[in-house]
């Protein structure tokens, strides 16, 4: 787990599902296969509606056509992040597309695991809705060690949730890993 | 003070005298179940972590089962398919329903009780949200994705944080025109679809004792669309029969302790609840039927985990004998046993097959089909602008095919009278 994380923020709304996320009919490509693992970048957020893209204005493109990676590094969203189904295929998306960090207000929990056990990325909670502070396009700075959001594009500063027990895994980079390290096997 | 079941059952696969909530735990796993979607995934994590020659922990505990990409064109699901027979043949699984044989079932939640995989007392885990179904036969049942599930594959075990209990209780067994889905929609749109958030969901009281196993199995189902971690239901003698019946494997009923401690409790009078149905785009945009008697739609489709069971077959078909249907209606039963039971179940001297043929329904072979949209060749998928009522679990954007559609989640009465009329009807119109 990174100490820093730095990147163009994109922002999306409450209860993004793991549909909008990688739709279902992409869900065909091999994971192992690194060429075939490049389509789930490249159809990542693609079932969000438009005008729900990238906020306040919607209409963004997560992903240039034809591109498998985004120039934006940091999601930022609202509630309930990842609902829906189990697909592991969800953080792998982000993370194929280069997202380091999620940052919302609440997580469903599959999607927690998965992003947590994987080592995909870093999902952060925060007691604030940012949604409503920062826009697409914005450059943000997390500080793990201070546990902050700092936007560097007007200077203000957002405070992050704990991570509480799953930083151990993190930490490990993922959960087997940290079972190793827990002694489980 | 004492436990609920959750809590107990998490407690004796960990080895504790007792757990509460909120505390991490490593707990041993009685069944994994995977399917085509994520077993191809699953196991090439296992092989990465464990090595290439890697054994599992014990192939008489692996569920495979094929059921959502079967009846395609599409070159990677196919291969998908193929990657699960090698993997099968490789591990010596005993379990191992695949497609296109003889030992093909079907949708995995409907199956998995069906063939005696579900026991009160146990833990399943499987990588499918819809895991939590098997809850309504008194265990802990909940989907993970690749990455537990492969641990799980390596060791038995997987870590969780003890759920709390929210209890819904049912008072009065529901009147004739209600079916477990207006229950489960009323309270989503009760608690919201992040409302039960790693918690887990217990359905109680005499209103749901009253119901079937299948219809039991549709609480549960739908327990992940309001955030459930699981959903369970206390075993009796009607759980016990259905589960007798299908497997020789000894298990332990577990119930709540007289003293246990719940997160929170609700009382619904089953009378006071009307036919629900879920607005696009969330199964929390809860509407009575009522009130959106008229909303024409393009399409209706009966079928899944959630509305694709004998019940929910049954109930469609009381609805549409003698009618016709005014849309393009959709039917895919669960699994081959719902498939063959089809073909000998009667209304009124009529097979339900002969029923929904009758009413101009199309029937496809058993498998997720639609409720997921699927690769573009898919069975009832929507493929443009269509609005769709439908008796599956999500209307999320683009759930079915196309962003651009619309999805309404309902019973399988008030989807089957929607399709008669062509616009959205309460079924007691019908009943």
């Amino acid at each position: 787990m990174e100490e820093i994380i730095e990147g163009k923020a994109f922002i999306l709304g409450n209860n993004i599902d793991t549909d909008q996320i990688i739709p279902a009919q992409h869900l065909v490509y091999n994971l192992d296969d690194p060429e075939e693992r490049k389509n789930f970048g490249r159809f990542c957020l693609s079932s969000v509606p438009p005008e729900l893209s990238g906020l306040p204005n919607g209409h963004i493109p997560f992903i240039e056509d034809g591109e498998c990676a985004s120039e934006y590094q940091i999601i930022i969203a609202g509630g309930n992040f990842g609902c829906g189904s189990s697909r592991e295929h969800a953080p792998v998306a982000l993370n194929m597309a280069g997202v380091k960090a999620v940052v919302a207000e609440s997580y469903a929990r599959i999607f927690f695991r998965n992003a947590v056990n994987g080592g995909y990325l870093v999902p952060f909670e925060t007691p604030q809705r940012l949604i409503d502070h920062i826009a697409t396009g914005d450059r943000l700075r997390i500080d793990l060690q201070a546990g902050t959001l700092t936007n560097l594009d007007n200077g203000q500063t957002f405070s992050l949730s704990p991570l509480g027990d799953v930083a151990e895994i993190l930490k490990a980079g993922d959960v087997f890993a940290y079972a190793r390290t827990a002694g489980l096997y | 003070m004492g436990m609920t079941m959750t809590e107990k059952i998490l407690a004796a696969h960990a080895g504790r005298e007792k757990v509460a909530p909120g505390q991490n735990i490593w707990v041993n796993v009685d069944v994994l179940m995977t399917h085509d979607v994520c077993g191809p995934g699953t196991f090439g994590i296992f092989k990465k972590q464990f090595g290439p020659d890697a054994k599992v922990w014990d192939p008489e505990k692996i569920v495979l089962i094929p059921d959502h990409y079967i009846f395609t064109t599409d070159p990677h699901a196919n291969r998908n398919l193929e990657i699960l027979r090698t993997i099968a043949k490789e591990q010596n699984l005993k379990y191992f329903y695949d497609a296109h044989s003889p030992a093909y079932k079907g949708v995995c939640h409907v199956a998995l009780p069906q063939e005696g995989h579900t026991r009160p007392g146990e833990i399943l885990i499987g990588t499918d949200s819809h895991t939590c179904t098997a809850g309504a036969f008194g265990e802990f049942a909940t989907g993970v994705g690749n990455t537990d599930a492969a641990l799980v594959l390596g060791t038995g075990k997987i870590w969780l944080k003890v759920p709390p209990t929210m209890r819904f209780i049912f008072d009065g067994p529901p009147p004739p025109y209600l079916m477990a889905k207006d229950l489960i929609l009323h309270i989503i749109g009760e608690i919201g679809v992040d409302g039960a958030t790693y918690r887990a969901m217990e359905f109680a009281g005499d209103g749901v004792l009253a119901l079937k196993v299948e219809e039991r199995m549709t609480l549960c189902n739908m327990a992940i669309e309001a955030g459930g971690k699981n959903g369970i239901i206390e075993p009796d003698d009607i759980t016990l029969a259905y589960v007798k019946k299908r497997t020789d494997k000894p298990f332990t009923v577990v119930k709540n302790d007289e003293d246990a401690s719940y997160y929170s409790e609700r009382v619904f009078k089953s009378a006071d609840i009307q036919p629900t149905v879920a607005r696009p785009h969330s199964p929390e945009n809860r509407a009575t039927a009522r009130e959106l008697a008229g909303t024409k739609i393009t399409h209706a489709y009966i079928g899944s985990c959630t509305g694709g069971k004998i019940t929910d077959m049954q109930a469609a078909a009381r609805v549409l004998l003698g009618r016709k249907t005014a849309v393009p209606t959709f039917v895919v039963p669960a699994t081959m046993e719902v498939a063959r039971a089809m073909e000998h179940e009667k209304v009124d001297g009529a097979t339900l097959k002969q029923v929904f043929e009758s009413a101009g329904a199309q029937i496809a072979p058993p498998s997720c089909a639609a409720c997921l949209g699927g690769p573009p060749d898919t069975f009832g998928r929507l493929n443009g602008r269509e609005i769709c009522i439908s008796t599956t679990n999500r209307n999320f954007p683009g759930r079915m095919g196309s962003k651009e559609s619309q999805v309404f989640l309902a019973s399988p009465y008030t989807v089957a009278a929607s399709a008669v009329r062509g616009r959205i009807t309460d079924p007691r119109e019908f009943l």
